[in-house]
């Protein structure tokens, strides 16, 4: 899990390709888990 | 309900007063002895560890825990939400208490209170991130304060003042908000000057982010949390509006601090992810950190959704009671648990039976004055004067 890193472009290509899929993982989950958060409201309701 | 109850009335030998009596008893006693003996007297502070637990709890978990005040009042006057208004003087008065309150604890850790107004009116430090830190509290103290005031104008009678006041609240709404957005990340912001100290765990580049975001959950929970003790305990000084509408409140903020807990847990492996810090996730410091993080942050936000989505108010409590916690230990972790974690255990701080019963002394401060107000003042019901006003 702990890679060595020789120089700063391969520590930043590795967390940066890390960090862009969690980003495109939060895209899809956080609007499921809204649909789920919200999946027994009452039409009309906000909360 | 009687509206007008005299001052101080007899004091009954409660459990409640006897406790808190023998607390304030001891809290001057510790007063006195901190005063006058310094620092050194009553607690473990040394210069690897200058903030302790004062700063750490009363200050750190104190501000968080108020931002109750600037999230109810925006929700309700700048978003529009009606149906949160019974739910901002008591969120107003939970917020002025716990800032009055810092303030007043900071003095116990800076000694000389005399020189409280110095770093706003003497001598700024406009390049220091605790200059801001001080302005900010100082000024939204006040904001705090004048937006409390109708309540006391109506208990006085005051009714052209309390007018006038009331005429004012938009503006400090906004002020309120623009204020606690600065501080509450300034004050995570202030360990960014110590990487070296703080675990990579929990040391980011986002801790001002992470300490503004889990502040708005960190209100919202307490705003639960203190309606949840209300009803029970001050159950006959709440009128048929607060009653109906606090359970629309404990759902919507139930809601609300659910989705933004999430979107906090997303930010959290953000921070995870730019620090390439996932080896430290299978040490024991990583073990500590997913409690903080799974069972604090991850289980109470999923409580709140299923809570929000079957409509039950006791899971809301539960997960308040959750998160509040959550986000006590968040704080106590990076000023205390997590920092100077490298020092061998022999050199590294643990409060003093002395700290801890100061910190507990202001609480129950916070309590009495509380109950005292609230008792008084028109916070739990609507003065009947003014019952259409709004």
């Amino acid at each position: 899990m702990h890679t060595i890193f020789y120089t700063l472009h391969d520590f930043m290509v590795h967390t940066k390709d890390i960090t862009y899929l969690i980003m495109g993982g939060l895209l899809i989950a956080l609007p499921l888990f809204w649909v789920f958060l919200t999946g027994k409201d009452e039409k009309g309701k906000t909360y | 309900m009687q509206y007008v109850k005299p001052l101080v009335g007899k004091i009954k030998p409660t459990p409640f007063n006897i406790i808190t009596g023998a607390i304030i008893i001891m809290g001057i006693f510790l007063t006195i002895a901190r005063f006058a003996g310094g620092l050194g007297t009553v607690t473990n502070l040394d210069n690897n560890n200058p903030w302790g637990l004062w700063i750490g709890f009363d200050l750190l978990c104190g501000v968080a825990l108020a931002a109750g005040g600037y999230v109810t009042s925006a929700t309700c006057y700048i978003f529009g939400l009606k149906r949160f208004h019974s739910a901002v003087r008591p969120a107003i008065l939970t917020a002025f208490l716990g800032y009055a309150l810092v303030v007043f604890a900071l003095n116990y850790d800076v000694g000389r209170p005399w020189r409280l107004p110095y770093p706003v009116f003497f001598s700024q430090g406009t390049s220091s991130l605790l200059f801001e830190v001080g302005l900010c509290v100082f000024l939204y103290l006040n904001v705090l304060f004048i937006e409390f005031t109708p309540a006391v104008l109506e208990w006085l009678g005051l009714k052209r003042a309390r007018d006038i006041v009331m005429k004012l609240t938009l503006v400090l709404t906004i002020f309120g908000v623009v204020l606690s957005t600065l501080h509450q990340s300034s004050l995570g912001a202030l360990f960014l000057i110590a990487p070296s100290k703080l675990h990579p765990l929990w040391y980011s580049g986002y801790l001002p982010i992470y300490f503004f975001i889990s502040s708005i959950f960190a209100g919202m929970s307490m705003v639960i949390f203190e309606g949840s003790l209300a009803h029970r305990f001050l159950h006959d000084k709440m009128d048929e509006t607060h009653l109906s509408e606090s359970q629309g409140v404990s759902m919507g903020f139930a809601k609300a601090a659910s989705f933004i807990m999430m979107g906090y847990l997303g930010i959290k492996l953000i921070g995870l992810a730019i620090d390439n810090n996932w080896h430290h996730l299978f040490t024991g410091w990583g073990a500590w950190f997913l409690v903080e993080l799974v069972g604090f942050v991850a289980l109470p936000s999923f409580l709140y959704a299923i809570a929000a989505r079957d409509k039950n108010l006791k899971l809301v409590r539960v997960a308040s009671v959750l998160a509040v916690l959550g986000v006590v230990l968040n704080r106590l972790n990076i000023s205390l648990v997590a920092f100077n974690w490298h020092l061998p255990s022999s050199q590294r701080y643990f409060p003093s039976w002395m700290e801890i019963a100061t910190s507990i002394f202001i609480v129950t401060l916070g309590v009495v004055f509380y109950r005292f107000i609230t008792t008084h003042m028109p916070v739990l019901y609507e003065h009947p004067d003014y019952r259409h006003d709004h």
